[in-house]
């Protein structure tokens, strides 16, 4: 492998990871937030789904795509408030109720979605941050979507809210001890209600980053799974918004090494190389998972964690 | 118990068939017999690809007297497809079952057929065989001859010489494609090559995104593709303002500045050849393969990408294919070196159904 073509590839992981974290990193902010408060909503998948799709309809309709975001983000509002409402019901498992809402979310998804296979809507425009760049692969890699850098500015502004404001300690106490919550005479239901409310949200803006950027266009295929890699993405980042970004981006360049590898010729083993991401998060997983610390930062009222 | 012998699926007959007696009347001006005509798809119908593509056709279809199609879309290639079938046979009276997708036909229309032996039942892959179930078939076409015409078209429209091919798996017809693109440009171009990549799914549109993306960074200027919906290839080329040739269906639509062409199925003309036997109460040929010569191909019209010589080229090479002009004319070597290709090979060879290798200029590799 010569010295350009170490480049390209890392030209291309650098691109692949501000194209492909956005995503991930909506969902997996929004699930820390769901999660710090004690509850798992591993629904979030259809909640990516759902608002892919009505993203995509919004911008159709309305002729502007910020607006598809904003209603891709309300469709996830609503998911995420009925897995709140519904948990808080007694006896209800939210892991089950997950689950159901997964299938629930990319069943509407996909009913009101037929009619938006064939046209082509309006996309959100990138910020082109590699005009001072010749190289044509440099300036594509930096066309960096404004939500991006949301995403970015939303974990700084989680991780300070969470440690420094009163809501985020009312959470943080929701999610490891409902019973002190409960003292201290904080309704523990609204609290999940309203951050699985709010993390649903996040995880629709996320799919509208799909639809309306990239890849870029509404079919029923669109989200490979990427909304449950986000969750667990969460247990590898340790419920921590800035490492659920850093996550997020390493997800992204490991998945870019794959079509970058073969485009410079190495394209034995592409299965591999295609599958280094998820390799990339068993490992780290386990190693991580392995420290005592992990099962210190776990919000002690999460069911997988009881 | 009385419960138990009063199924869903023995009410919903009894249903059918007094709705079936009500309007009956109206039913004698029709054809002596009626066709009804029942298609599987595994995806959506307009997907932009494998499925539009059998959709299209059946909008054909529709508007042949005395037929009535029925389609359900997004089966799995699992036993809901054998429930798909039993209900357009059981509930919709359905005499013709076209399953589209490949993973449908063992054992799947294998069981189906042999329950139900007055329903003609034809798949559009070449698995049939003599020994399976007569009221079975199969159809298919090379879709390959129209890629050789994308090959040309793309041959003589490139400024660096290079086509860009993202493939979903190494199976024989993706190969088979991938290396006639090579051909059909060397054709013309004797300087053009191929670089494959492959992405390992049908459908995985971020992954499908990010391979076009590689194949332009390398200095691709042209891109096409063979994966089930090629509409984020097509359209990822078209906003990085390169070219791009089409797969399946028309995407002519999503890139108005770049679509040179597209290779495109038309399996209307088989659709047709099965409704026309029906209707004469002729039996339907248990296998059916085709291509250029027999009009079950063709290639988009050309879009603004296409240069004036990759037009006439295009052309000439169809003129060709229709007369059956060989697309493999050995001696070919594959990527690695081997002879793999003696001399002329007819573009129905069964020897070239086993594809496994990619073709010297062809940059890529099968495993």
């Amino acid at each position: 492998m010569s010295q350009s073509d170490i480049f390209i590839v890392l030209i291309a992981m650098i691109g692949g990871a501000i194209r492909v974290s956005t995503p991930f990193m909506f969902v997996a902010l929004g699930e820390c937030v769901t999660e710090k408060s004690g509850r798992i909503n591993l629904g979030l998948e259809g909640n990516l789904v759902l608002g892919a799709m009505v993203a995509y309809a919004g911008s159709y309709t309305t002729g502007s795509p910020w607006i598809g975001v904003l209603m891709a983000g309300f469709s996830g509002l609503v998911l995420g408030a009925m897995h709140g409402y519904i948990c808080k019901l007694p006896k209800v498992n939210d892991i089950a109720v997950g689950i159901a809402f997964m299938s629930f979310g990319t069943g509407l998804a996909f009913f009101f979605g037929k009619p938006y296979i064939q046209p082509t809507a309006p996309r959100l425009e990138a910020i082109p941050l590699g005009g001072w760049s010749s190289d044509p692969s440099i300036a594509q890699a930096l066309q960096v979507n404004p939500l991006f850098f949301v995403g970015i500015v939303l974990a700084l502004f989680l991780s300070w809210a969470l440690a420094n404001t009163r809501w985020g300690l009312i959470v943080r106490m929701t999610g490891d001890s409902a019973a002190s919550a409960r003292a201290m005479g904080v309704s523990v239901d609204l609290v999940r209600l309203l951050a699985t409310a709010a993390g649903g949200s996040l995880a629709g803006v996320g799919g509208a980053f799909l639809s309306l950027f990239y890849p870029g266009s509404w079919n029923e295929g669109l989200s490979s799974g990427q909304g449950l890699m986000a969750v667990a993405l969460v247990i590898f980042a340790r419920w921590d918004p800035l490492r659920c970004v850093l996550a997020a981006l390493l997800f992204g360049a490991a998945g870019a090494i794959g079509p970058a590898l073969q485009s410079i010729g190495v394209s034995q083993g592409y299965y591999f190389f295609n599958a280094a991401p998820y390799i990339l998060t068993l490992f780290i997983m386990i190693a991580s998972a392995r420290s005592k610390s992990a099962a210190r930062e776990a919000p002690g009222e999460l069911s997988i964690v009881k | 118990m009385f419960t138990s012998t009063l199924t869903r699926r023995s009410l919903l007959k009894a249903g059918a068939a007094g709705l079936a007696a009500t309007t009956l009347p109206l039913g004698t001006a029709r054809a002596q017999a009626p066709i009804v005509l029942g298609a599987v798809y595994v995806g959506p119908r307009d997907d932009f690809g494998w499925n539009q593509a059998h959709a299209v056709a059946m909008d054909i279809l529709k508007q042949v007297p005395g037929i009535t199609v029925i389609e359900e879309e997004n089966v799995p290639e699992t036993d809901a497809a054998s429930q798909t079938m039993e209900s357009m046979i059981n509930l919709d009276q359905a005499n013709l079952v076209l399953a589209t997708s490949f993973g449908y036909y063992s054992p799947f229309v294998v069981e189906t057929a042999k329950k139900n032996p007055n329903v003609q039942f034809r798949h559009a892959a070449p698995l049939w065989k003599e020994g399976d179930p007569v009221n079975a078939g199969s159809y298919f076409c090379y879709l390959n001859q129209a890629h050789y015409v994308n090959g040309v078209a793309a041959g003589l429209s490139t400024t660096s010489n290079k086509i860009g091919f993202v493939a979903a798996k190494p199976i024989p017809s993706v190969l088979s494609n991938v290396n006639s693109v090579l051909l059909g440009a060397r054709s013309v171009n004797p300087n053009a090559t191929v670089q494959v990549i492959f992405t390992g799914e049908w459908s995985m549109p971020v992954r499908e995104a990010e391979a076009s993306n590689a194949l332009i960074d390398s200095g691709c200027d042209i891109i096409t593709c063979h994966v089930d919906g090629p509409k984020v290839v097509i359209e990822t080329a078209e906003a990085r303002g390169v070219k791009s040739c089409g797969h399946n269906a028309s995407q002519a639509p999503l890139a108005p500045k770049g679509f040179i062409t597209g290779a495109e199925y038309k399996w209307e003309t088989i659709y047709k050849i099965y409704a026309d036997a029906l209707a004469k109460g002729e039996p339907l040929p248990n296998f059916i393969a085709g291509g250029y010569h027999n009009d079950m191909l063709r290639n988009t019209a050309y879009g603004a990408g296409a240069t004036p010589e990759a037009i006439k080229a295009a052309d000439a090479a169809i003129k060709g294919l229709i007369v059956k002009k060989p697309i493999y004319v050995g001696p070919l070597k594959d990527n690695a070196g081997n002879v793999v290709i003696e001399g002329a090979m007819d573009n129905y060879d069964p020897v070239l159904d086993g594809m496994g290798y990619l073709l010297e200029g062809v940059q890529g590799s099968t495993t």
